[in-house]
Parts: C-alpha cells; structure tokens; sequence
C-alpha cells in the first residue's frame, strides 16, 4: 500500500497555502494530519497531483477563548482537544466526543480541520458539532467566512467548502448554564468508526423544562445532520425518560439510512433511536450535575 | 517427566524475548541483500473470468522495471502448487502460479512486475492491461452444488470435490432405539487467519553455486524445501530455506504458496535477490482461509439424557483451488465428532465443493473447532430440550476412567482423560451453581444474561506417520559443543510459541546445567535435520520428544565415558549442578565440562566409544494425544442493540504434563481470543460477485484488548501415555474449546426468546433481529 | 520530485532526500535500516508500527516522512536511552514485557511496548480496563492480551518503586 507519485509544498503560511490552493485546484488535495486523506491515497482512491501539506502553518492549532467563543485551530488534534482543559471546562462536549475516535495514535495525528473538511459520514466531531450548532471558518485569498455547521455538511464526503477555501477555525460557543451534553455512539467493530453516533444538548430551565435541545446524528445517513424533529419533540417539554423515548423516535425521521455489511438501514434507523435516547438522559443527568 | 524438576514445568522468562523486545529480530521483510530488487503482483478483480489477454507492455517500460511476466510467459516453468491430501475419487483443482487463461478467485495472481525499489514495483501494476471475460460467479457453496450451477472446471460435470463419509457403530439402531432426534444446521463461517505479520518471500541465487536460498515467513521449512525444488525442478540439496522471526502462523502459513516458487523463480531468473512481501490486503484475499462448513447434524438420545447417536452431513467449502491440505481438513471433523463423549454410533458425510474463493485450509484448530463446536452444540440442544443442567447431561456421557484408552466410533483411540476433574475444576472456579442463581435473578430483571459450557477434547501431536499425509514424526539433534554448551536443531519450527526456552529447559534439566547453556536451532534447512515443523500443536509433543531422545542419548554416552573416567557404574551417576557425580559418593564427581572435554580430545576413551557429542532423533510418535479440558463462560447481552459483551471466562486445560506453564497459559489465552474472534466479530464475506468484501482490517474485526475480560486459567494434569514426556499439546485448545462455550453462552442468554440456536459470529444486528422476533412472539 | 528531510531519529540526526510519498514507516526501515518498525496492516489500525514522534505515539504508517520533519523519533530501538534501567540496557516497559510474558511471535510487541510508554507517561497507575482502552489501537492475534496488560501493570510498579 503505497500510495502514488505527488508533488509536495508545505508551505509556512496561511496565506502561502491559500495561494497554491489557488492555483492548483482540483489536482491539489490538502494535507493536514494525514489520517483522512493518507488512507485513500495508499488505497489510490485518491491520486492527487499536489500535496499541499498545511501541517506546518504556524499559529493554527490553538484551542482559546475569542469574544465569549472557543476558538479552535483546524491543526488541532483529536488528543487535544480530549485533553483541553478549557474545553473539558466550558464544552466537555467536544473533548469527550474526540476521546471516543479511534485510537490513541490516531488522535495524537488527526487534526479537526482535516476530519471535517474530509465529511466521511460515519466521523464523530460532526455529530457534536451540529449540537452545539458551532461556526466554521473557510479562509481564502479573498479572506475569511464563516459557514454554519447546519450548512457545512452537504452529502458523503462533501462539504460547503468551496475551491481555494481552507478550513481554518472553528467556533463554539461555551454550554450555557443548566445545560449538559453527551455523545454516545455504537462503533463499527473493525474501524471504531460511527455505526450510529448521537450527541445530546440540554439547556434546561425551571422545573426541569427543557428550554433548548441540539441534536446531532453521524453515521446513519450520507451525512451527518440535526435531528430536528427530536429537537423540537423536546423543546418546552418537561424532561422524563418517557419524553426522551418519545423523541428518540425521531431521530431517523427524513432521513435514508446506509446500509452495509456491519449494519442494515433498519438496524442503522432502530440503534439512532437507542442512542439518541441514550445521550438525551446521559445528557439530561449532566445538566441536572450529576453524572 | 522426573517428578522433582529444577526446571522443567518451571514458569522461566523466554530466552527468545530480548531480541523481541528490542526490535533486534528479523523477519522476512528485515532481510536486506545487496542488489535487492522487489517483486509485486497484479492480482485479479474478478472472482471468475477468462483471460482474454494481457498487455504489459508499458509496465515493462515503466522507470525502475526489470521484468514483467504473466501467467502465459511461465506456462511449463513453474509446477503447480502441491496437495498433500489424497482422498478418493477426489478431483484435481491445482493452482498454477499465476493464472494463465482463467482466474477463479479474486486476489488470484495473473502478472508479476519485478523492479529496483518497492514503490517502483507497486506503480507499474496499475499499467499492467488485462483484458478479462468476466463469467458467472459461483460463491454459495449449496448453490455450487445445484444443478446447473456453473462449473469451475472445464471437463468437470459439476463442483463437488469430493465426498467421503466415516461410519462407526450401528447408527440406524441407534436413532430406531432414540426417544427423540433433534436436527440443527451449524453454520462455521469461513474466516480469515490474520497472522500481524503477512507473508513474504526473499530469494538469492548464487548461479556460481548452483545455491537458491529462500527465507520465507512459513510453519515448514524442509517440507517447503522439498516442494519448491519440484515445482522449479531443481535438485533438492541446491534449495536452501531459511525461516526468519515469523511473525505469527496460527496454520496459514503451514502451507505451500505460489509466491514462494514464483521468487524462487525470478531470483534465479535475474540472478538478483528478489524480495516480495505481501501487504494486508493481499493477504486478506490470498493467504488460506479457515473452517467454512454448514453442518447438518442430527443427534439421537434417550429420554434419560443418554446419546445414542449423531448423524452429521457437513458441506466444506474448500475455495478454487487446493492448497497442501485444502481436501483433508475437513475430514478431522469427522474423525473428531465424538467429542468427549461415549457415542456409540457416529455417521459422518462430506461433501468438498469448490467455489470462487481462496482455498480453505488449517486455521488454528483445523477442522476439530468444527467437530467440537457441533457435538457441543448438539449437547446444549440435547440439556435444553430435556430441561438438563449442560453440565449434568456432560457429565452423563462422559467415558468412564476405565474405559482408557478409549477407542471412538470414528476409529481413533483417545489415550488418557479426566473429563469429569476438569469439568469439576471448571465449575468450581466460576462458582457455577451461584452464576445460574445471579442468572435467574438477572432474567427476572429483565436482563439477557447466558451462561455457556464446553467441554472438549481434541486430537494433537500430530502425528503418526501413517495416518499423515506426509510423514508425522520430528527430529531433533542434539550437540554438545567441546566447551560444553549444548545446541539443539530442532526440526520444529517455532514462531512464538516459545520452544527456544521450553526446548533449553528440557537440556537443562536432563545434563544438570542451565538454560541458558542451551542453545535451540530451527528453522534452517542447511543447518537442521529434516523436519515436519510447527503446526497441530506438535511442536512440544512431537519435536520435544525428539528432543529428549537425542538428550537421552547423550547423556548416556555421557554417564558411560563419565562412569569409565570416575570408576563408576554409569547407572549411579547424577546429572546436576554443572557436574556428574556419584548418587551414592558424590566425591565421585566431574565437572560437566571435563566429561565433554574427554570426549572431544578423545584420549580416554572407553573401548568402542567413538569420539564426539553428536545425536540425531526421529521420534515417530504411536498415537496421537488427546488434550482436554472444560470452560466457562458468561455473556450478557444488550437487549436494545443486540451487543453480546462477555463478562466472566473461565478455562481449565489438561495438556499433559507442562515443560513451561508460562508458556501454556499464553497459548490458552490466545486460542480463547481467537475464538472469541470467530463466535463475535470474524466472518469473511464475499458478495454475490465473489468480492471480499471483508477484504481489509477496516472491515475485518479482530478482538482488540477492550473486548476481553480477564480470563481464568486452570490445569488439570493428566500425563499421556504415548510418549515419554506426558506431554499432549496445547496450541490449539482455546480455538477448541471456547467458540463452543461462547456459543452456548449465547444460545442460553437467548432462550428467554423462543432462541433454540444462532450461527456465529453474533453480531449485533443478528441478535437484535432475534430479539425482536422473539420479543414480539411473546407479545 | 525528491525532498529533503531533517530528522533526529534515537538520538542520532539525519538528512535524507526522499520521495515526498516515501512513508515515513519505510524511511525508518529502508532508509535507516531501523527494521523493528513493522507493518502489520497499512490501514492505521493494529498499531505495529507505532513510534513516537515528537514524544506522542503515532503509526507511522499513515504519516509521510516529510511529515516528520524537522521533528524527533524514537523506534523500538532507541527506546533504552529514553529510561533510566536496569543496567541491563532495557527500558521498565521492555523488562515487563519480558517478564511478564506479553509476547509470543513479537511482531506486535515494539509497537505495544511504545504505547505502553506513552500510556504510562500520561497514568502512571493505570487500571485494567484503561489499560485496555490504551492499547485498543494495537492488535495482538497471540496473547490474548492478558499477558500484555499484566505486563504494563508490573512496569507501572517497576517505574513507581525506581522513582523513589
């Protein structure tokens, strides 16, 4: 497994790499980690002719606090943002859902930026992201947008991201008071990767009213979505288990499962209710502060 | 075995480990040669289609590339790979070393590109242009055997191999006496071996020499020696085998490969050192696969519990092609369908089929998991209908003590067993009796706990000869070097399972040295005797004996050139401490090293003595061994997602007597994980076009570390008579005995819902979908 | 198109001028000749070719050697210099190993043993079942692993009782 001849640039700046983006087009692909991009490219699914290695830009992996937000850097690793202190502070959320991909050697390698620019349907930040409804950031020569997780996702391994757009930051913004969030997945038993995989936000107000609810479902369809009509199941409703179960149901509504060979569409459908059930309690007992 | 040892049955560190530890060893792909150029192989996308043509004329051209050949262009130079198998009446299914006019398989070799480096090699594949007729694929083995089905075989009328059929006892009075029969198909799906190291291949020729060395990550040197000297028709004594560090066997690589001829060939070919090392995915597709077999069985009983009979129909899918012992693997499932068990009559049908897959063939175990796993299934059938505890209904069709050496209805003779000790020991250590009350009180919740048993036997040491199909004794030569340090050849060919110490352990003890003084050899055609090699758990229990023997040896013409030197009776003299000396007066004493050192300077001599400390063994063993054992184990499944997690094992083997329990406890462990492998996560699946599907460890699960609990080890000892050392065997038993208990466990877990039976592995969904049939049946 | 890389690898400093594609698994083991890396299934999941880059374990099988430079590595081999031993020239890992029986054909082993290291630097007291879960990146189809967490358990006392 080798993958094909390539030409290299790393360049040092954002500004640099956004140029040979530029002009390279569709025969560029853009390396960060390497844990996306690599496989295919040793498979030779993917045979770029340039290799743009972002690797080595300087000030892109930083997870810091920026006008009431986390601010995370594209080139930050999967282990640290598990281990971010600020993170596990503000928006555990998000540390616990990279604990829970892969391995310990593919977290210490694989980047953020990389794992959703790549847009595979069965990755685990997508699912957290959508819950916690976060921003990205695209830079291009002709500067910075910011693009909605909502929209960001587009169908299997497409995203919004446009030609010349680097996938520099993203933007989360801390959990509110009262709330907790959860991320359960059935992992795919070969690869670990998101058979089904469901992150919870509950924001809840008086009496146990739930008073916002973000959903976010990886693996079940071509792409990672926002359970909307869990979101809504919930929204102004008293939490109880019966009221989880109940929008659990939800959690495939629209949407057409994958089926292959670990997992039917049936089977896909059933365990998105199982998991979404469970990160709803586990994210309701957080929000409660136990658990 | 002496009784007080110093070091045999002694838990000792591996003498083997340092190397390993540091990154020191080589395997195949560690082997850098001068000139070394690389080989890759275009390999077939299609499971069934004719060649129409090749053209590799660009890769010829391509930078780096020194040869392109296809299977046309070695038409007539390369023999086809050999069968050791012979059952009558059986069809010929040989496989050329790349295919020439039609491909059967998808990962079968059509074209080989040799070139300077490695990544030039892999490039120039993709520029190899085959022309392919693609042809119906037949990949069901039941389907293969309907009528009309395609056949693989030009000439053939259909796709059945074989068939062959083991009768023993009268099984039509034995099912007309039965009070009732009770029929289950098994499914033993067809997995993958997954050795962490792939296989690989480096071959030098030395023209000036007429000298072809291999080294080859392989289970049998001498045999492959023998092989790859036929398929290249050059003289044996010019083909040297080396077997590097091998990186794990577990049988797929007791075998014979294309690919060890193909370099072979080129090496010779260029007069340049070829290198080919196959990566996963290849490996995936094109290293033998094991078990494949739907099992009908039919099982006859009293209404007391008493078996009377089995009547087992098994449909082997043995792949395209045959590999060395492709046909005959499935065979030991009929010799073994006895089990642990008095079955008075025993029927056994096989039908070999072909299809487009790769050749099936030894997968730690080799046709005996498929044997206990049915007879175990069919007993947990048997204590389920009749509302028996598993354990009682065991323990009820157990031969009795007396009854050993206990000869089978499928005509062998189990040489020694305490079945019902083991099956005590086992009950005990998992405290049985409160794991059913903690189930009961689980079900009551609601939980979905099972609990499972086996109890197993299985057949080792393989073998005697005459019931081998090419030759079942070992050799070991011992040498005692003039400083006094021992080296033994073994002709054993070890690859982790630690003879390098257990083998030290055995000289140590029978010359009163240390190990450490013990120097073991293997896995070296030019240096080593001839030998069998390490496969059928016979690499203590065979080539240790042969081992002994040669020690015996010497440490006779030791105590005789010692008794002459001490004016001694050589039958008085002890082997300790570095010395040899007198039981009785122990002034009587020579160092170790004086004794080797007369026997070299050749001095003096006893008369007729000949100089030198030299002895070559070949222990032909008269029987098999009959390893044993009983395992435990509790399961608790997900009733929402079908997620089977295993939470308690326990395992009680009876290998004999042990040269090295550190050594034993680390082959169960590793047997269990692996049959864990086969009952929840492996299964290689090809699709209806014959793709594997499961073709990469992406797909293909294997048990990591999170997926076990910790296990229970527990040893009875109950020592074989059939050779010297007591020793049975004991690489095989955790494949043996525990996909049975884990299947029991599960079908238990599952009876709650109306579940009588589920084929492995118990994947998630299956279960699930289970569940909810037998949820809503209970609605 | 070749590249030049700076790497220092077990302490030693090398400049190579490679395939920007060369793997930086086959820059260890063909380049450097440093062949206790391994290969066991190229798709970044059994782990046999774990290193530690820049002091984090990574498979270097999905890394490319230009990836890796300008940074330091330590392989199997050098794994001694980075731990005081036993004057035995083994790291506490590598004699737990050992000792413990963690390894049967030891393919596996170099890359079980620097995940071990990395596990241990970050929980020095690990528990079982986090132990597992460290490992679940590295497959062993030999041992069952059991040897292998007993090993990493006995190493954390070894390391523990040396720091004293």
């Amino acid at each position: 497994m080798i993958p094909a001849p390539f030409e290299y640039a790393a360049p040092k700046t954002l500004e640099e790499a956004l140029r040979l983006v530029e002009r390279h087009g569709d025969e560029a692909k853009i390396l960060a980690g390497g844990h996306s991009l690599l496989p295919l490219m040793k498979l030779r699914l993917a045979q770029p002719r340039y290799v743009i290695d972002i690797g080595r830009l300087r000030g892109m992996s930083y997870i810091r606090e920026e006008n009431g937000h986390i601010a995370i850097g594209a080139l930050t690793t999967h282990a640290e943002i598990e281990s971010s202190n600020l993170l596990r502070a503000k928006c555990p959320l998000l540390a616990e859902t990279a604990a829970a991909i892969g391995d310990v050697q593919v977290r210490n390698r694989g980047t953020l930026g990389g794992n959703l620019a790549h847009a595979d349907p069965a990755a685990d930040y997508p699912a957290a992201l959508l819950a916690l409804d976060v921003e990205i950031v695209a830079a291009s020569t002709a500067g910075a947008r910011t693009i909605p997780v909502n929209e960001f996702f587009l169908d299997m391994l497409t995203t919004a991201l446009r030609p010349g757009e680097i996938l520099s930051q993203v933007r989360v913004t801390p959990l509110a008071a009262h709330t907790g969030a959860a991320y359960e997945k059935l992992p795919q038993p070969a690869s670990g990767f998101a058979i089904v995989g469901v992150a919870a936000r509950l924001r809840l107000g008086k009496g146990g009213k739930i008073e916002d609810a973000g959903v976010g479902v990886t693996g079940l369809g071509p792409k990672a979505f926002r359970a909307e009509a869990v979101e809504k199941a919930l929204r102004g409703k008293k939490a109880s288990d019966k009221i989880f179960t109940d929008a659990a149901r939800y959690a495939a509504q629209g949407v057409e499962p994958l089926a292959d060979l670990h997992a039917s569409a049936d089977y896909r459908r059933e365990m998105a209710s199982v998991y979404t059930r469970r990160a709803l309690k586990r994210a309701f007992a957080r929000a409660q502060g136990k658990a | 075995m002496p009784a007080a040892t110093r070091y045999l049955g002694k838990p000792l560190k591996r003498k083997e480990d340092p190397r390993l530890i540091q990154g020191l060893a080589h395997y195949v792909d560690d082997i850098v040669l001068p000139g070394l150029h690389h080989a890759a192989i275009l390999r077939s996308p299609y499971a069934h289609a004719q060649i129409r043509s090749v053209d590799v004329s660009k890769a010829q051209s391509a930078p780096g590339v020194v040869l392109v050949l296809t299977g046309a262009d070695l038409r007539g130079s390369i023999g086809a790979v050999p069968c050791a198998a012979q059952i009558p009446d059986m069809k010929a299914a040989p496989r050329p070393v790349l295919a020439h006019d039609r491909v059967r398989f998808v990962g079968e070799g059509v074209a080989v590109v040799v070139a300077t480096d490695r990544y030039a090699a892999r490039d120039a594949i993709d520029l190899i242009e085959v022309d392919y007729e693609p042809l119906t694929p037949v990949v069901d083995p039941e389907k293969a055997l309907e009528k009309g089905s395609t056949v693989l075989y030009d000439g053939y009328k259909d796709n059945v191999a074989y068939r062959w059929e083991l009768e023993g006892g009268d099984l039509k009075a034995a099912f007309k006496k039965a009070d009732k029969v009770i029929k289950q198909r098994l499914v033993n799906q067809r997995l993958i071996p997954v050795a962490m190291e792939t296989r690989g291949v480096v071959a030098e020729y030395k023209p000036g020499e007429r000298q072809l060395t291999l080294w080859s990550s392989t289970q049998i040197p001498h045999l492959l020696r023998t092989q790859i000297a036929s398929m290249l028709d050059v003289p044996e004594h010019s083909v040297r085998v080396i077997t590097p560090e091998v990186g794990g066997g577990f049988g797929s690589k007791l075998n014979v490969y294309v690919e060890e001829a193909l370099l072979g060939y080129l090496a010779m070919r260029l007069g340049k050192p070829v290198k080919w090392i196959e990566t996963r995915r290849e490996n995936m597709q094109g290293t033998t696969h094991g078990r494949d077999q739907i099992d009908d069985v039919e099982v006859a009983f009293k209404r007391d519990g008493t078996i009377l009979g089995l009547r087992i129909h098994v449909i082997a899918d043995l792949g395209a092609y045959y590999q060395l012992l492709t046909p005959l693997i499935p065979t030991l499932t009929g010799l073994m369908a006895s089990g642990c068990y008095k079955i008075p009559a025993i029927r056994t049908e096989i039908i070999g089929v072909l299809t487009n897959k790769m050749s099936t063939d030894a997968y730690r175990g080799a046709g005996r998991p498929e044997a206990t796993y049915l007879v175990e299934r069919a007993l947990d059938l048997v204590a389920a209908e009749l509302k028996n505890d598993p354990a009682d209904l065991r323990r009820k069709n157990f031969p009795k003590l007396e009854d050993f050496p206990y000869a089978t209805p499928t005509g062998i003779i189990y040489d020694s067993a305490n079945y019902p000790r083991s099956l005590d020991l086992a009950l005990k250590m998992s405290d049985y009796k409160k794991l059913r009350q903690e189930q009961a009180k689980a079900r009551k919740q609601g939980r979905c706990v099972g609990i499972g048993l086996s109890t197993y036997v299985e057949i080792c040491a393989m073998g005697p000869s005459s019931a081998m199909p090419a030759g079942g004794w070992e050799s070991a030569t011992v040498r005692i070097e003039p400083s006094g340090m021992i080296n033994i050849l073994t002709g054993a060919s070890p690859h982790g399972q630690g003879q390098e110490t257990s083998f030290a352990q055995l000289g140590a003890e029978i010359l009163g040295l240390e190990p450490d003084d013990v120097n073991v050899i293997h896995g070296d055609t030019s240096i080593v005797p001839y030998g069998i090699g390490t496969f059928g758990s016979r690499g203590t229990a065979v080539g240790g004996v042969a081992a002994y023997q040669s020690l015996m040896k010497l440490r006779e013409k030791l105590a005789a050139l010692a008794g002459f030197l001490l004016g001694e009776d050589p039958s008085k003299l002890v082997f300790a401490d570095m010395k040899i000396f007198s039981k009785f007066q122990p002034k009587k004493s020579l160092a170790f090293g004086e004794v080797v050192a007369a026997a070299y300077s050749a001095k003096t001599l006893p008369p007729n003595m000949e100089p030198g400390l030299d002895a070559t063994s070949f222990y032909e063993p008269k029987n098999f061994t009959f390893p044993f054992g009983a395992h435990v184990c509790v399961v608790e499944i997900d009733t929402e997602t079908g997620d089977v997690r295993l939470i308690k094992y326990v395992a009680v083997d009876d290998c004999g007597n042990v040269l090295n329990p550190l050594l034993v406890e680390g082959q169960v462990h590793g047997g269990i994980v692996q049959a864990f492998g086969q009952a929840m996560l492996e299964e290689a699946v090809y699709d209806e076009q014959g793709q594997l599907i499961t073709g990469e460890l992406m797909d293909y699960a294997i048990p990591r570390a999170s997926d076990m609990p910790w296990m229970e080890t527990g040893r009875t000892v109950t020592p074989s008579p059939v050779n010297p050392l007591g020793v049975k065997g004991v690489g095989e038993a955790g494949t043996i005995g525990a996909t049975p208990a884990l299947a029991n466990a599960v079908a238990d877990a599952l009876a709650p819902f109306g579940v009588r039976h589920v084929d492995m592995p118990f994947k998630r969904e299956r279960i699930w979908k289970l569940m909810q049939k037998g949820s809503r049946r209970a609605k | 198109m070749s590249a030049e890389i700076q790497v220092r690898v077990n302490g030693k400093s090398y400049e190579s001028q490679i395939e920007p594609r060369l793997l930086l698994v086959h820059y260890l083991r063909d380049v450097l000749g440093l062949t206790g890396t391994h290969i066991g299934c190229e798709t970044s999941l059994c782990g046999a070719c774990t290193v530690l880059l820049d002091g984090k374990t990574v498979k270097s099988c999905t890394v490319l050697a230009v990836q890796a430079s300008g940074s330091e590595i330590t392989t199997i081999e050098g794994l001694s210099a980075q731990a005081p031993t036993n004057g035995n020239g083994l790291h506490p890992v590598q004699e737990a190993f050992w000792e413990k029986h963690g390894l049967q054909c030891g393919y596996c082993t170099p890359g079980m043993i620097l995940a071990s290291v990395e596990l241990l630097r970050a929980n020095p007291n690990p528990s079982q079942p986090e132990i597992r879960h460290a490992l679940s990146g590295n497959l062993c189809r030999c041992t069952g692993y059991q040897h292998i967490v007993q090993a990493v358990e006995f190493a954390a006392k070894k390391m523990k009782s040396r720091k004293r």
